[in-house]
Protein backbone atom coordinates (compact mmCIF):
# COMPACT_ATOMS: atom_id res chain seq x y z
CA UNK A 1 0.00 0.00 0.00
CA UNK A 2 3.08 2.46 1.08
CA UNK A 3 4.67 1.82 -2.43
CA UNK A 4 1.15 2.49 -4.23
CA UNK A 5 0.64 5.66 -2.60
CA UNK A 6 4.38 6.79 -3.10
CA UNK A 7 4.31 6.01 -6.70
CA UNK A 8 0.75 8.04 -6.54
CA UNK A 9 2.26 10.92 -5.22
CA UNK A 10 5.37 11.18 -7.20
CA UNK A 11 2.92 11.11 -10.05
CA UNK A 12 0.77 13.55 -8.94
CA UNK A 13 3.59 15.68 -8.09
CA UNK A 14 5.01 15.59 -11.49
CA UNK A 15 1.24 16.29 -12.67
CA UNK A 16 1.32 19.91 -10.66
CA UNK A 17 5.21 20.55 -11.70
CA UNK A 18 4.87 20.21 -15.11
CA UNK A 19 1.62 22.67 -15.45
CA UNK A 20 -0.21 19.78 -17.00
CA UNK A 21 -2.73 19.27 -13.95
CA UNK A 22 -2.98 23.13 -13.88
CA UNK A 23 -4.39 22.85 -17.43
CA UNK A 24 -6.32 20.69 -17.39
CA UNK A 25 -8.44 22.03 -14.31
CA UNK A 26 -8.43 25.58 -15.56
CA UNK A 27 -9.33 24.16 -19.09
CA UNK A 28 -12.15 21.70 -18.13
CA UNK A 29 -13.82 24.30 -15.60
CA UNK A 30 -13.68 26.71 -18.92
CA UNK A 31 -14.86 24.74 -20.84
CA UNK A 32 -17.94 22.97 -18.52
CA UNK A 33 -18.34 26.29 -17.11
CA UNK A 34 -19.00 27.92 -20.16
CA UNK A 35 -21.42 25.30 -21.98
CA UNK A 36 -23.34 25.11 -18.20
CA UNK A 37 -24.23 28.90 -17.70
CA UNK A 38 -22.86 30.40 -20.44
CA UNK A 39 -24.16 29.60 -23.57
CA UNK A 40 -26.18 26.76 -25.65
CA UNK A 41 -28.50 24.38 -23.72
CA UNK A 42 -27.13 26.25 -20.61
CA UNK A 43 -28.59 25.89 -17.15
CA UNK A 44 -31.12 29.38 -17.49
CA UNK A 45 -31.97 28.23 -20.76
CA UNK A 46 -33.53 24.60 -19.79
CA UNK A 47 -34.81 26.44 -16.73
CA UNK A 48 -34.69 23.72 -14.55
CA UNK A 49 -32.62 23.21 -11.43
CA UNK A 50 -30.56 20.38 -12.85
CA UNK A 51 -26.81 19.52 -13.63
CA UNK A 52 -27.47 17.94 -16.70
CA UNK A 53 -26.04 20.56 -19.20
CA UNK A 54 -22.70 20.39 -17.39
CA UNK A 55 -22.13 16.32 -17.14
CA UNK A 56 -23.01 16.58 -20.79
CA UNK A 57 -20.28 18.67 -21.18
CA UNK A 58 -17.99 16.70 -18.72
CA UNK A 59 -18.25 13.59 -20.39
CA UNK A 60 -16.76 14.52 -23.58
CA UNK A 61 -14.18 16.40 -21.68
CA UNK A 62 -12.85 13.79 -20.01
CA UNK A 63 -13.02 11.61 -22.36
CA UNK A 64 -10.46 14.18 -24.08
CA UNK A 65 -8.33 14.84 -21.07
CA UNK A 66 -7.81 11.58 -19.72
CA UNK A 67 -5.40 9.86 -22.89
CA UNK A 68 -3.57 13.24 -22.51
CA UNK A 69 -2.85 12.19 -18.72
CA UNK A 70 -2.21 8.67 -19.31
CA UNK A 71 -0.33 8.67 -22.65
CA UNK A 72 2.85 9.16 -20.92
CA UNK A 73 2.58 7.41 -17.64
CA UNK A 74 4.43 4.22 -19.37
CA UNK A 75 5.26 5.18 -22.62
CA UNK A 76 7.70 7.37 -21.18
CA UNK A 77 8.90 5.72 -18.46
CA UNK A 78 10.08 3.52 -20.99
CA UNK A 79 11.59 5.53 -23.24
CA UNK A 80 13.62 7.05 -20.73
CA UNK A 81 14.55 4.45 -19.30
CA UNK A 82 13.57 5.05 -15.80
CA UNK A 83 11.36 2.02 -16.19
CA UNK A 84 14.38 -0.02 -15.43
CA UNK A 85 15.51 2.35 -12.44
CA UNK A 86 12.16 2.14 -11.08
CA UNK A 87 11.33 -1.29 -10.97
CA UNK A 88 14.35 -2.34 -9.96
CA UNK A 89 13.28 -0.72 -6.71
CA UNK A 90 11.20 -3.16 -4.40
CA UNK A 91 8.49 -2.79 -5.84
CA UNK A 92 5.77 -5.07 -8.02
CA UNK A 93 4.49 -4.58 -11.29
CA UNK A 94 0.84 -4.38 -10.04
CA UNK A 95 2.10 -1.87 -7.33
CA UNK A 96 3.75 0.33 -9.89
CA UNK A 97 0.43 -0.15 -12.47
CA UNK A 98 -2.12 1.11 -9.41
CA UNK A 99 -0.03 3.73 -8.42
CA UNK A 100 0.03 5.44 -12.10
CA UNK A 101 -3.86 4.96 -11.87
CA UNK A 102 -4.87 6.48 -8.16
CA UNK A 103 -2.43 9.41 -9.41
CA UNK A 104 -4.61 10.25 -12.72
CA UNK A 105 -7.66 9.27 -10.55
CA UNK A 106 -7.05 11.79 -7.87
CA UNK A 107 -6.13 14.23 -10.22
CA UNK A 108 -9.46 13.80 -11.94
CA UNK A 109 -11.11 14.04 -8.66
CA UNK A 110 -9.25 16.93 -7.28
CA UNK A 111 -10.83 18.49 -10.77
CA UNK A 112 -14.39 17.49 -10.06
CA UNK A 113 -14.08 18.65 -6.85
CA UNK A 114 -13.66 22.17 -7.78
CA UNK A 115 -17.08 21.53 -9.88
CA UNK A 116 -19.21 21.55 -6.54
CA UNK A 117 -19.51 25.04 -6.89
CA UNK A 118 -21.74 24.37 -9.73
CA UNK A 119 -24.03 22.42 -7.55
CA UNK A 120 -24.21 24.79 -4.36
CA UNK A 121 -25.03 27.33 -7.43
CA UNK A 122 -27.70 25.57 -8.98
CA UNK A 123 -29.35 24.62 -5.00
CA UNK A 124 -29.33 27.86 -4.09
CA UNK A 125 -31.41 28.42 -7.51
CA UNK A 126 -33.94 25.50 -7.02
CA UNK A 127 -35.01 22.60 -5.96
CA UNK A 128 -32.40 20.41 -7.35
CA UNK A 129 -32.58 16.55 -7.16
CA UNK A 130 -29.39 15.60 -4.79
CA UNK A 131 -29.62 11.75 -5.37
CA UNK A 132 -29.37 12.60 -9.43
CA UNK A 133 -26.44 14.80 -8.98
CA UNK A 134 -24.82 12.78 -6.68
CA UNK A 135 -25.39 9.38 -8.85
CA UNK A 136 -23.70 11.84 -12.15
CA UNK A 137 -20.45 12.61 -10.18
CA UNK A 138 -20.39 8.83 -9.16
CA UNK A 139 -20.86 7.50 -12.89
CA UNK A 140 -18.35 10.29 -14.13
CA UNK A 141 -15.87 8.99 -11.54
CA UNK A 142 -16.63 5.20 -12.77
CA UNK A 143 -16.38 6.22 -16.16
CA UNK A 144 -12.81 7.98 -15.45
CA UNK A 145 -11.61 4.65 -14.03
CA UNK A 146 -12.49 2.96 -17.01
CA UNK A 147 -10.75 5.38 -19.50
CA UNK A 148 -7.82 5.68 -16.85
CA UNK A 149 -7.59 1.44 -17.48
CA UNK A 150 -7.82 1.77 -21.24
CA UNK A 151 -5.34 5.25 -21.41
CA UNK A 152 -2.86 3.07 -19.35
CA UNK A 153 -2.98 -0.12 -21.25
CA UNK A 154 -2.38 2.26 -24.49
CA UNK A 155 0.26 3.44 -23.08
CA UNK A 156 2.11 0.43 -22.02
CA UNK A 157 1.92 -0.92 -25.41
CA UNK A 158 4.39 1.76 -27.15
CA UNK A 159 7.26 4.20 -26.16
CA UNK A 160 5.98 7.15 -28.28
CA UNK A 161 2.82 9.44 -26.20
CA UNK A 162 1.54 10.43 -29.49
CA UNK A 163 1.27 6.88 -30.28
CA UNK A 164 -0.14 6.36 -26.72
CA UNK A 165 -2.97 8.89 -26.48
CA UNK A 166 -4.16 7.99 -30.34
CA UNK A 167 -4.48 4.37 -29.53
CA UNK A 168 -6.21 5.15 -26.36
CA UNK A 169 -8.48 7.66 -27.92
CA UNK A 170 -9.57 4.86 -30.46
CA UNK A 171 -10.62 2.22 -28.14
CA UNK A 172 -12.32 4.95 -26.55
CA UNK A 173 -14.69 5.93 -29.10
CA UNK A 174 -15.13 2.40 -29.18
CA UNK A 175 -16.37 2.16 -25.88
CA UNK A 176 -18.21 5.58 -26.19
CA UNK A 177 -19.86 5.95 -29.36
CA UNK A 178 -19.60 3.22 -31.69
CA UNK A 179 -21.19 0.67 -29.49
CA UNK A 180 -23.97 2.22 -29.02
CA UNK A 181 -24.09 3.51 -32.66
CA UNK A 182 -24.11 -0.53 -33.86
CA UNK A 183 -26.21 -1.50 -31.50
CA UNK A 184 -29.44 0.65 -32.73
CA UNK A 185 -28.63 -1.46 -35.67
CA UNK A 186 -28.95 -4.77 -34.50
CA UNK A 187 -31.26 -6.89 -32.51
CA UNK A 188 -31.41 -9.51 -30.08
CA UNK A 189 -28.54 -10.63 -28.77
CA UNK A 190 -26.04 -8.83 -30.42
CA UNK A 191 -27.89 -5.55 -29.93
CA UNK A 192 -28.01 -6.21 -26.23
CA UNK A 193 -24.47 -7.29 -26.30
CA UNK A 194 -23.37 -4.27 -27.82
CA UNK A 195 -25.58 -1.49 -25.85
CA UNK A 196 -24.16 -3.77 -23.18
CA UNK A 197 -20.53 -3.13 -24.11
CA UNK A 198 -21.09 0.54 -24.34
CA UNK A 199 -19.74 3.33 -21.91
CA UNK A 200 -22.12 5.40 -22.55
CA UNK A 201 -25.73 3.68 -21.71
CA UNK A 202 -24.26 2.07 -18.42
CA UNK A 203 -23.36 5.81 -17.71
CA UNK A 204 -26.58 7.10 -18.80
CA UNK A 205 -28.66 4.80 -16.62
CA UNK A 206 -26.42 5.53 -13.38
CA UNK A 207 -26.71 9.49 -14.37
CA UNK A 208 -30.60 9.11 -14.54
CA UNK A 209 -29.80 8.07 -10.64
CA UNK A 210 -30.01 4.29 -11.18
CA UNK A 211 -27.77 3.17 -9.91
CA UNK A 212 -27.75 -0.55 -10.65
CA UNK A 213 -25.06 -3.27 -9.59
CA UNK A 214 -24.82 -3.86 -13.44
CA UNK A 215 -22.98 -0.67 -14.14
CA UNK A 216 -20.77 -0.40 -11.30
CA UNK A 217 -19.44 -4.02 -12.20
CA UNK A 218 -19.04 -3.39 -15.39
CA UNK A 219 -17.10 0.15 -14.82
CA UNK A 220 -14.51 -2.11 -12.51
CA UNK A 221 -14.07 -5.19 -14.96
CA UNK A 222 -13.39 -2.59 -17.80
CA UNK A 223 -11.50 -0.86 -15.36
CA UNK A 224 -9.79 -4.15 -14.61
CA UNK A 225 -9.22 -5.52 -17.83
CA UNK A 226 -7.32 -2.40 -18.61
CA UNK A 227 -5.07 -2.49 -15.79
CA UNK A 228 -4.57 -6.71 -16.57
CA UNK A 229 -3.44 -5.82 -19.85
CA UNK A 230 -1.41 -3.53 -18.99
CA UNK A 231 0.61 -5.62 -16.28
CA UNK A 232 0.52 -8.26 -18.63
CA UNK A 233 2.35 -5.79 -21.42
CA UNK A 234 5.08 -4.36 -18.26
CA UNK A 235 5.65 -7.97 -18.04
CA UNK A 236 6.35 -9.09 -21.56
CA UNK A 237 10.02 -7.27 -20.68
CA UNK A 238 10.55 -11.14 -19.05
CA UNK A 239 9.98 -13.14 -22.50
CA UNK B 1 25.76 -11.31 0.75
CA UNK B 2 27.09 -13.63 -2.10
CA UNK B 3 26.05 -14.11 -5.58
CA UNK B 4 25.55 -17.20 -7.14
CA UNK B 5 25.07 -17.22 -10.93
CA UNK B 6 23.77 -20.88 -12.24
CA UNK B 7 23.20 -21.52 -15.97
CA UNK B 8 21.99 -18.26 -16.80
CA UNK B 9 20.34 -17.40 -20.50
CA UNK B 10 18.63 -15.26 -22.45
CA UNK B 11 16.99 -15.38 -25.56
CA UNK B 12 15.90 -12.61 -27.47
CA UNK B 13 13.94 -13.70 -30.47
CA UNK B 14 16.04 -16.50 -31.37
CA UNK B 15 19.05 -14.26 -30.32
CA UNK B 16 21.17 -15.93 -27.33
CA UNK B 17 22.00 -12.70 -25.54
CA UNK B 18 23.64 -14.72 -23.03
CA UNK B 19 24.25 -18.71 -22.88
CA UNK B 20 24.24 -20.10 -20.10
CA UNK B 21 26.73 -18.63 -18.21
CA UNK B 22 27.68 -19.42 -14.17
CA UNK B 23 29.79 -17.65 -11.75
CA UNK B 24 29.83 -16.84 -8.06
CA UNK B 25 30.45 -13.21 -6.57
CA UNK B 26 32.00 -13.12 -3.20
CA UNK B 27 30.79 -10.55 -0.40
CA UNK B 28 33.57 -7.90 -0.28
CA UNK B 29 34.32 -8.61 -3.95
CA UNK B 30 34.35 -6.06 -6.50
CA UNK B 31 33.64 -8.14 -9.76
CA UNK B 32 34.30 -5.96 -13.10
CA UNK B 33 32.18 -7.09 -16.07
CA UNK B 34 33.88 -6.65 -18.87
CA UNK B 35 33.09 -7.43 -22.54
CA UNK B 36 32.55 -5.64 -26.36
CA UNK B 37 29.40 -3.97 -27.29
CA UNK B 38 27.04 -6.13 -27.16
CA UNK B 39 28.22 -9.12 -25.34
CA UNK B 40 25.40 -9.75 -22.35
CA UNK B 41 26.93 -7.58 -20.09
CA UNK B 42 23.61 -5.14 -19.44
CA UNK B 43 21.54 -8.30 -20.26
CA UNK B 44 23.33 -10.11 -17.03
CA UNK B 45 22.67 -7.36 -14.65
CA UNK B 46 19.27 -6.47 -15.68
CA UNK B 47 18.23 -10.14 -14.73
CA UNK B 48 20.22 -10.13 -11.63
CA UNK B 49 18.80 -7.28 -10.45
CA UNK B 50 15.00 -8.51 -11.01
CA UNK B 51 14.30 -6.56 -13.80
CA UNK B 52 13.28 -9.61 -15.99
CA UNK B 53 14.03 -12.91 -15.41
CA UNK B 54 16.02 -15.28 -17.60
CA UNK B 55 14.43 -18.01 -20.34
CA UNK B 56 16.54 -20.65 -17.99
CA UNK B 57 19.12 -20.91 -15.16
CA UNK B 58 18.94 -19.18 -12.01
CA UNK B 59 20.53 -16.53 -9.66
CA UNK B 60 20.42 -16.69 -6.06
CA UNK B 61 21.64 -14.04 -3.73
CA UNK B 62 22.50 -14.46 -0.27
CA UNK B 63 19.56 -17.04 0.44
CA UNK B 64 16.78 -15.14 -2.21
CA UNK B 65 15.82 -16.65 -5.41
CA UNK B 66 14.97 -14.48 -8.29
CA UNK B 67 11.81 -16.45 -8.69
CA UNK B 68 10.64 -16.64 -5.50
CA UNK B 69 11.91 -13.64 -2.98
CA UNK B 70 12.20 -10.44 -5.77
CA UNK B 71 11.20 -8.19 -3.54
CA UNK B 72 14.14 -9.12 -0.87
CA UNK B 73 16.28 -8.90 -3.52
CA UNK B 74 15.95 -5.81 -4.81
CA UNK B 75 15.70 -4.46 -1.42
CA UNK B 76 19.34 -5.71 -0.99
CA UNK B 77 20.50 -4.41 -4.16
CA UNK B 78 21.68 -0.95 -5.20
CA UNK B 79 22.01 -0.94 -8.71
CA UNK B 80 22.55 2.10 -11.32
CA UNK B 81 21.28 1.06 -14.69
CA UNK B 82 23.03 2.10 -17.85
CA UNK B 83 23.07 5.76 -19.13
CA UNK B 84 21.30 6.30 -15.81
CA UNK B 85 17.78 7.63 -16.68
CA UNK B 86 16.47 9.81 -13.96
CA UNK B 87 13.15 11.25 -13.06
CA UNK B 88 14.92 14.64 -14.53
CA UNK B 89 11.57 16.97 -13.87
CA UNK B 90 12.28 15.92 -10.12
CA UNK B 91 14.47 18.32 -7.96
CA UNK B 92 17.80 16.25 -6.54
CA UNK B 93 16.30 16.21 -2.87
CA UNK B 94 12.59 15.22 -3.83
CA UNK B 95 14.06 12.60 -5.83
CA UNK B 96 16.49 10.98 -3.18
CA UNK B 97 13.63 11.01 -0.82
CA UNK B 98 11.28 9.10 -3.23
CA UNK B 99 14.13 6.56 -3.74
CA UNK B 100 14.94 6.21 -0.34
CA UNK B 101 11.17 6.23 0.59
CA UNK B 102 10.46 3.37 -2.42
CA UNK B 103 12.95 1.77 -1.13
CA UNK B 104 11.66 1.15 2.51
CA UNK B 105 13.58 3.76 4.93
CA UNK B 106 10.77 5.58 7.10
CA UNK B 107 10.45 9.01 7.30
CA UNK B 108 12.96 9.19 10.40
CA UNK B 109 15.93 7.62 8.85
CA UNK B 110 14.80 9.78 6.15
CA UNK B 111 15.47 12.83 7.81
CA UNK B 112 19.54 11.40 8.47
CA UNK B 113 20.03 9.62 5.46
CA UNK B 114 19.26 12.50 3.09
CA UNK B 115 22.17 15.16 3.99
CA UNK B 116 24.82 12.69 4.46
CA UNK B 117 24.06 11.36 0.66
CA UNK B 118 24.43 15.02 -0.69
CA UNK B 119 27.43 15.55 1.47
CA UNK B 120 29.20 12.17 0.57
CA UNK B 121 28.56 12.41 -3.18
CA UNK B 122 29.34 16.42 -3.34
CA UNK B 123 26.04 17.58 -4.09
CA UNK B 124 25.31 20.09 -1.82
CA UNK B 125 25.28 23.25 -3.80
CA UNK B 126 23.23 21.47 -6.40
CA UNK B 127 20.76 19.87 -4.38
CA UNK B 128 17.53 22.51 -5.00
CA UNK B 129 17.85 22.29 -8.74
CA UNK B 130 15.64 19.83 -11.21
CA UNK B 131 17.66 16.65 -12.59
CA UNK B 132 17.63 17.90 -16.16
CA UNK B 133 19.29 21.27 -15.21
CA UNK B 134 22.73 19.30 -13.88
CA UNK B 135 25.73 18.59 -15.66
CA UNK B 136 26.33 14.81 -17.14
CA UNK B 137 28.52 14.39 -14.40
CA UNK B 138 26.19 16.08 -11.28
CA UNK B 139 23.33 13.81 -13.04
CA UNK B 140 25.39 10.29 -12.51
CA UNK B 141 26.55 11.36 -9.16
CA UNK B 142 22.64 11.67 -8.44
CA UNK B 143 22.28 8.05 -9.94
CA UNK B 144 24.91 6.48 -7.60
CA UNK B 145 23.07 8.59 -4.68
CA UNK B 146 20.00 7.20 -5.46
CA UNK B 147 21.39 3.14 -5.73
CA UNK B 148 23.34 3.97 -2.46
CA UNK B 149 20.90 5.56 -0.30
CA UNK B 150 19.28 2.25 1.24
CA UNK B 151 22.89 1.23 2.15
CA UNK B 152 22.89 -2.07 0.09
CA UNK B 153 24.81 -5.21 0.95
CA UNK B 154 25.01 -5.12 -3.71
CA UNK B 155 26.30 -2.71 -5.67
CA UNK B 156 25.28 -3.22 -9.25
CA UNK B 157 26.68 -0.29 -11.74
CA UNK B 158 26.18 -0.52 -15.33
CA UNK B 159 28.94 1.62 -17.20
CA UNK B 160 29.39 3.83 -13.70
CA UNK B 161 31.99 6.18 -15.37
CA UNK B 162 30.83 7.20 -18.85
CA UNK B 163 30.70 10.89 -19.47
CA UNK B 164 32.99 11.66 -16.42
CA UNK B 165 35.30 13.86 -16.61
CA UNK B 166 39.33 12.09 -15.52
CA UNK B 167 38.85 14.06 -12.07
CA UNK B 168 35.34 12.27 -11.23
CA UNK B 169 36.60 9.37 -12.89
CA UNK B 170 39.22 9.29 -9.98
CA UNK B 171 36.97 10.32 -7.65
CA UNK B 172 34.36 7.46 -8.65
CA UNK B 173 36.76 4.95 -8.52
CA UNK B 174 37.74 6.02 -5.02
CA UNK B 175 34.04 5.64 -3.49
CA UNK B 176 34.21 2.29 -5.63
CA UNK B 177 37.15 0.93 -3.94
CA UNK B 178 35.81 2.10 -0.73
CA UNK B 179 32.53 0.80 -1.10
CA UNK B 180 33.88 -2.13 -2.03
CA UNK B 181 35.20 -2.94 1.18
CA UNK B 182 31.94 -4.22 3.15
CA UNK B 183 29.79 -4.76 0.13
CA UNK B 184 29.74 -6.68 -3.29
CA UNK B 185 29.83 -4.68 -6.31
CA UNK B 186 29.52 -5.61 -9.78
CA UNK B 187 30.42 -3.40 -12.08
CA UNK B 188 30.23 -3.42 -16.17
CA UNK B 189 33.09 -1.50 -18.11
CA UNK B 190 33.97 -1.78 -21.77
CA UNK B 191 37.24 0.44 -20.68
CA UNK B 192 39.90 -1.88 -19.27
CA UNK B 193 42.08 0.50 -17.19
CA UNK B 194 38.65 1.25 -15.30
CA UNK B 195 38.38 -2.51 -14.45
CA UNK B 196 41.80 -2.63 -13.69
CA UNK B 197 41.90 -0.08 -11.37
CA UNK B 198 38.94 -0.94 -9.29
CA UNK B 199 38.08 -4.66 -9.47
CA UNK B 200 39.48 -7.21 -7.48
CA UNK B 201 38.43 -9.54 -10.35
CA UNK B 202 37.68 -9.73 -13.67
CA UNK B 203 35.05 -11.31 -15.68
CA UNK B 204 35.24 -11.05 -19.16
CA UNK B 205 32.13 -12.00 -21.50
CA UNK B 206 31.84 -12.47 -25.12
CA UNK B 207 29.09 -13.54 -26.90
CA UNK B 208 26.87 -14.21 -24.21
CA UNK B 209 29.48 -16.73 -22.90
CA UNK B 210 32.48 -15.77 -19.76
CA UNK B 211 35.80 -16.06 -22.00
CA UNK B 212 37.63 -15.37 -19.02
CA UNK B 213 37.57 -15.38 -15.30
CA UNK B 214 39.98 -14.33 -13.11
CA UNK B 215 42.17 -11.42 -11.42
CA UNK B 216 43.90 -8.88 -14.03
CA UNK B 217 47.20 -10.57 -12.89
CA UNK B 218 45.98 -14.27 -13.44
CA UNK B 219 44.57 -13.40 -16.88
CA UNK B 220 47.77 -11.65 -18.11
CA UNK B 221 49.65 -14.75 -17.12
CA UNK B 222 46.99 -17.48 -18.36
CA UNK B 223 47.39 -15.60 -21.79
CA UNK B 224 50.27 -16.26 -22.69
CA UNK B 225 51.94 -18.15 -19.61
CA UNK B 226 55.42 -15.61 -20.94
CA UNK B 227 56.79 -12.86 -19.90
CA UNK B 228 58.86 -10.26 -22.18
CA UNK B 229 62.10 -9.14 -21.33
CA UNK B 230 63.67 -6.05 -22.83
CA UNK B 231 67.39 -5.65 -22.83
CA UNK B 232 70.16 -3.11 -23.47
CA UNK B 233 73.76 -3.38 -23.08
CA UNK B 234 76.62 -1.00 -22.95
CA UNK B 235 80.35 -1.77 -24.29
CA UNK B 236 79.38 -4.52 -26.38
CA UNK B 237 81.98 -4.30 -29.58
CA UNK B 238 79.54 -6.21 -32.51
CA UNK B 239 75.70 -6.62 -31.81
CA UNK B 240 76.18 -9.64 -33.90
CA UNK B 241 78.69 -11.33 -31.03
CA UNK B 242 76.77 -10.53 -28.58
CA UNK B 243 73.68 -11.93 -30.08
CA UNK B 244 75.62 -15.28 -30.31
CA UNK B 245 76.83 -14.99 -26.74
CA UNK B 246 73.53 -14.51 -25.16
CA UNK B 247 71.89 -17.25 -27.31
CA UNK B 248 74.26 -20.09 -25.81
CA UNK B 249 72.90 -19.54 -22.57
CA UNK B 250 69.34 -18.37 -23.38
CA UNK B 251 66.95 -19.25 -25.77
CA UNK B 252 64.44 -16.91 -27.76
CA UNK B 253 66.85 -14.33 -28.42
CA UNK B 254 65.74 -11.51 -30.69
CA UNK B 255 67.57 -8.13 -31.41
CA UNK B 256 65.06 -5.45 -31.66
CA UNK B 257 66.85 -2.49 -34.55
CA UNK B 258 64.19 -0.08 -34.00
CA UNK B 259 64.91 0.01 -29.99
CA UNK B 260 68.50 -1.03 -30.55
CA UNK B 261 67.93 -3.61 -27.82
CA UNK B 262 67.34 -7.56 -27.46
CA UNK B 263 63.80 -9.00 -26.90
CA UNK B 264 64.15 -12.42 -24.76
CA UNK B 265 60.94 -14.33 -24.47
CA UNK B 266 60.38 -16.68 -21.54
CA UNK B 267 58.46 -18.63 -18.85
CA UNK B 268 60.82 -18.18 -16.29
CA UNK B 269 62.06 -14.19 -15.89
CA UNK B 270 63.83 -15.00 -13.15
CA UNK B 271 66.10 -17.87 -14.24
CA UNK B 272 66.82 -16.01 -17.41
CA UNK B 273 67.57 -12.43 -15.63
CA UNK B 274 70.20 -14.31 -13.64
CA UNK B 275 71.94 -15.77 -16.56
CA UNK B 276 71.82 -12.10 -18.48
CA UNK B 277 73.80 -10.93 -15.32
CA UNK B 278 76.23 -13.92 -15.17
CA UNK B 279 76.68 -13.58 -18.81
CA UNK B 280 77.00 -9.80 -19.00
CA UNK B 281 79.20 -9.81 -15.95
CA UNK B 282 81.94 -12.83 -17.81
CA UNK B 283 82.44 -10.57 -20.80
CA UNK B 284 82.11 -7.16 -18.87
CA UNK B 285 79.06 -5.72 -20.36
CA UNK B 286 77.00 -2.93 -18.88
CA UNK B 287 73.39 -3.65 -18.61
CA UNK B 288 71.64 0.20 -19.19
CA UNK B 289 68.27 -1.52 -19.27
CA UNK B 290 66.76 -4.81 -17.81
CA UNK B 291 62.42 -4.49 -17.82
CA UNK B 292 59.52 -7.16 -17.61
CA UNK B 293 57.52 -5.76 -20.54
CA UNK B 294 53.73 -6.68 -19.61
CA UNK B 295 51.24 -8.09 -21.30
CA UNK B 296 48.52 -5.86 -21.44
CA UNK B 297 44.91 -6.46 -20.25
CA UNK B 298 44.24 -5.12 -23.81
CA UNK B 299 45.99 -7.64 -26.10
CA UNK B 300 44.27 -10.38 -23.69
CA UNK B 301 40.76 -8.67 -24.12
CA UNK B 302 41.42 -8.54 -28.09
CA UNK B 303 42.97 -11.83 -28.17
CA UNK B 304 39.35 -13.35 -25.79
CA UNK B 305 36.88 -11.49 -27.70
CA UNK B 306 37.86 -11.25 -31.52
Amino acid sequence: MRQIFLISKRELKSFFDSLTAYILIVVFLAFSGFFTWLYGTDIFFIGQASLQPFFAVSYWSIFFFIPSLTMKMIAEEKRNGTLELILTKPITDWQFIFGKFFACLFLILITLAFTLPYYFSVWFLGPVDHGAVFAAYLGTILMSMSLIGIGLFASSVTNNQIVAFLISIFIGVFFVIIFEMLSGNHFGFIGYLLDFLSINSHYNSISRGVIDSRDIIYFFVLTFIGLYLSKINLSKRNL
Amino acid sequence: MDISVSNLTKIYDNQRAIDEISFEVKKGEIVGFLGPNGAGKTTTMKILTCFMLPTFGDVKIGEYSIYENPLEIKRAIGYLPENNPLYSEMNVIDYLNFSAAISGLDEEKLRIIIPEIICNTGLNDEKHKNIFELSKGYKQRVGLAQALIHDPEILILDEPTTGLDPNQIVEIRKLIRELGKHKTVVISSHILSEVEATCDRILIINKGKIVADGTAEMLKCKSHGESIIKLKLLDIQNQDTAYQILRETITNVEFDKTSDSFIISTRDADLVKRNIFNVCANNHWVISELTTVETKLEDIFRELTL
